[in-house]
């Protein structure tokens, strides 16, 4: 990179099942106005406030064909410039990077947010299928991820205990995370009694339908010192696709995984992953997932996830904390959860994740997901200096 | 388009329940098209194969996605093949087309280098193994859909 890009502040709200007392715009601003005033940022042309906002939402969920409608005066956006970028919240972050990098902009505002609790979410899911050979099938998320979730544990002898360690932590690690929806003290057992919904997948191995935004400001370098003493800087990034029809690939493997994360930890010269990297947020919709995203991320051999979660490696005050925040489990909305991720790597690497706090962080991993079975994956990597 | 208001009791706020009801229509293409009348015709299951990489694609498709050369090739694949994943889904939703338990699966049939996504019938869930043999199931009225396949069932 000519450059490097700044992350200045971060805000969530809290994730919540309902905000019936908010819509978008209103929602979006109570992160939004959390990063203005930590900044003192306004929105100007002139090269030292806010020129540019990047929002990401989705249209389906908010239940209209321009999900960013309401969403407008509330970015800065009257009489002025926004982008909206309808997949993954850290794919989000990627182009609001990229408007700093092309020199157009230095200071751009970020925000993700979504109120899954405004749509049914087998319809809209069914309508994000292919209309012709999967559509007409009655699929949504859950039932295309139960079919990865069977694939994947049979062909490496990935356990349902082992999947069900993955939502033990990360709803447990959720205690110590003041925006998280579902912490939870709940054991193995607990989430193998819980109602089966696409076997094998359970109540508890699933994520609970949430309401929530998460902004972020990014600055160019020279105007990130300016703006904060402590500035994350993205040091690497990218995003990889897979084909979109299910039976066109071996559901066990996740290669846009693989190669995102070669790209990024190319971009960002980090060589051996688990010991350079502090944390890991991913997204996590599934308790399989994080299994099969660290394979992916090459944090495990390829059907070592399970191992992985054995082993401890990847609990709080293990070698790789992974999902430190309680990660998608705990509760985030689908198109907020990437940019969420982003947000608790830059807290963690600011010393500012209060008691989710992992010593000493300087070097950490955001992980965001969109579509079918992972079909969207976007790593970034992000670091102190 | 908004057809109910209603007022929640606890908070003093209005929610507004609407509905977005848009009619499209999809065109299939050619290949897609071929792929679905001889099925509802003939009972055929075709793939098309990959004159580079020599994969067979079940649908058809008229481009392979790692050569992305122009497959012309058709090739008939069996009404068998073997059951890659399933699953059964317990719980309702609104887009199923029976009530549950609904079962589903991905079938890589005999020919083919891909699996075909399809609903599963005439099995007992706890019966269901990665790896067993599948046969399709034709639809006796048929009308140019994938679901002139009704299901795929263990083969005999």
């Amino acid at each position: 990179m000519a450059q490097r890009v700044g992350i200045v502040a971060v805000a969530q709200t809290k994730y919540h099942p309902n905000r019936a007392d908010a819509n978008e715009g209103e929602l979006a601003y109570e992160a939004i106005r959390q990063v203005l005033q930590e900044t003192g940022l306004g929105f100007s042309d002139d090269g030292d406030g806010i020129s540019s906002a990047v929002t990401c939402s989705q249209d389906f969920w908010d239940g209209r064909t321009i999900s960013n409608l309401n969403v407008m005066s509330y970015v800065g956006a009257h009489l002025s410039h926004e982008d909206k970028v309808a997949e993954d919240g850290v794919n989000a972050v990627y182009t609001a990077m990229a408007q700093v990098l092309s020199g157009k902009h230095d200071i751009v505002l970020t925000v993700a947010h979504m109120k899954e609790s405004q749509g049914d979410k087998s319809i809209i899911e069914n309508a994000a299928f292919d209309p012709i050979f999967l559509r007409v099938l009655g699929l949504d998320f859950l039932t295309a991820a139960a079919l990865q979730a069977q694939r994947y544990m049979h062909r490496y002898g990935i356990t349902a205990e082992q999947c069900a360690k993955v939502a033990v932590k990360n709803r447990g690690n959720a205690k110590r995370n003041p925006y998280a929806q579902e912490p939870m003290d709940i054991t193995v057992e607990d989430v193998l009694k819980s109602k089966m919904l696409a076997s094998p997948i359970r109540q508890l191995d699933a994520k609970p339908v949430s309401d929530g935004a998460c902004a972020m400001i990014l600055a160019s370098e020279e105007k990130a010192k300016k703006l904060t003493a402590k500035p994350v800087w993205i040091l690497g990034v990218s995003n990889c696709y897979e084909t979109h029809y299910l039976g066109d690939r071996d559901l066990a493997d996740c290669n846009a995984l693989v190669k995102a994360a070669r790209k990024a930890y190319g971009m960002a010269g980090v060589s051996d992953p688990l010991k350079e990297l502090d944390l890991a947020e991913v997204s996590e919709e599934y308790s399989y997932q994080e299994l099969l995203w660290m394979e992916g991320l090459g944090l495990c051999g390829r059907g070592e996830g399970g191992k992985l979660i054995d082993s401890g490696v990847t609990q709080m005050g293990g070698q790789l904390p992974v999902n430190p925040s309680g990660g998608m489990l705990a509760g985030n909305p689908n198109g907020v959860a990437g940019m969420a991720r982003v947000a608790e790597c830059v807290l963690q690497l600011r010393n500012e994740a209060g008691d989710r706090q992992v010593p000493g962080a300087r070097l950490a991993l955001a992980h965001g997901v969109t579509g079918i079975c992972g079909q969207l994956q976007a790593v970034m990597i992000l670091g102190t200096s | 388009m908004t057809d109910r208001v209603e007022k929640l009791r606890d908070l003093d706020v209005f929610i507004y329940h609407g509905k977005v009801d848009i009619p499209d229509t999809y065109s299939a293409g050619t290949v897609g098209s071929r792929f679905l009348i001889e099925i509802r015709d003939n009972k055929r299951i075709m793939g098309t194969r990959c004159p580079a990489c020599k994969r067979v694609y079940v649908p058809a498709r008229s481009v392979c996605k790692d050569c992305f050369g122009r497959m012309d090739e058709w090739v008939e694949v069996g009404d068998k093949g073997t059951l890659l994943t399933y699953t059964v889904v317990h719980v309702p939703t609104s887009v199923q087309l029976k009530e549950p338990p609904v079962a589903y699966g991905i079938v890589q049939l005999d020919g083919a280098d891909t699996g075909l996504v399809h609903l599963l019938g005439e099995v007992d869930p706890d019966q269901l193994q990665v790896g067993m043999k599948m046969q399709a199931v034709f639809a006796e009225e048929r009308v140019g859909s994938i679901l002139d396949i009704k299901y795929f069932k263990p083969a005999a």
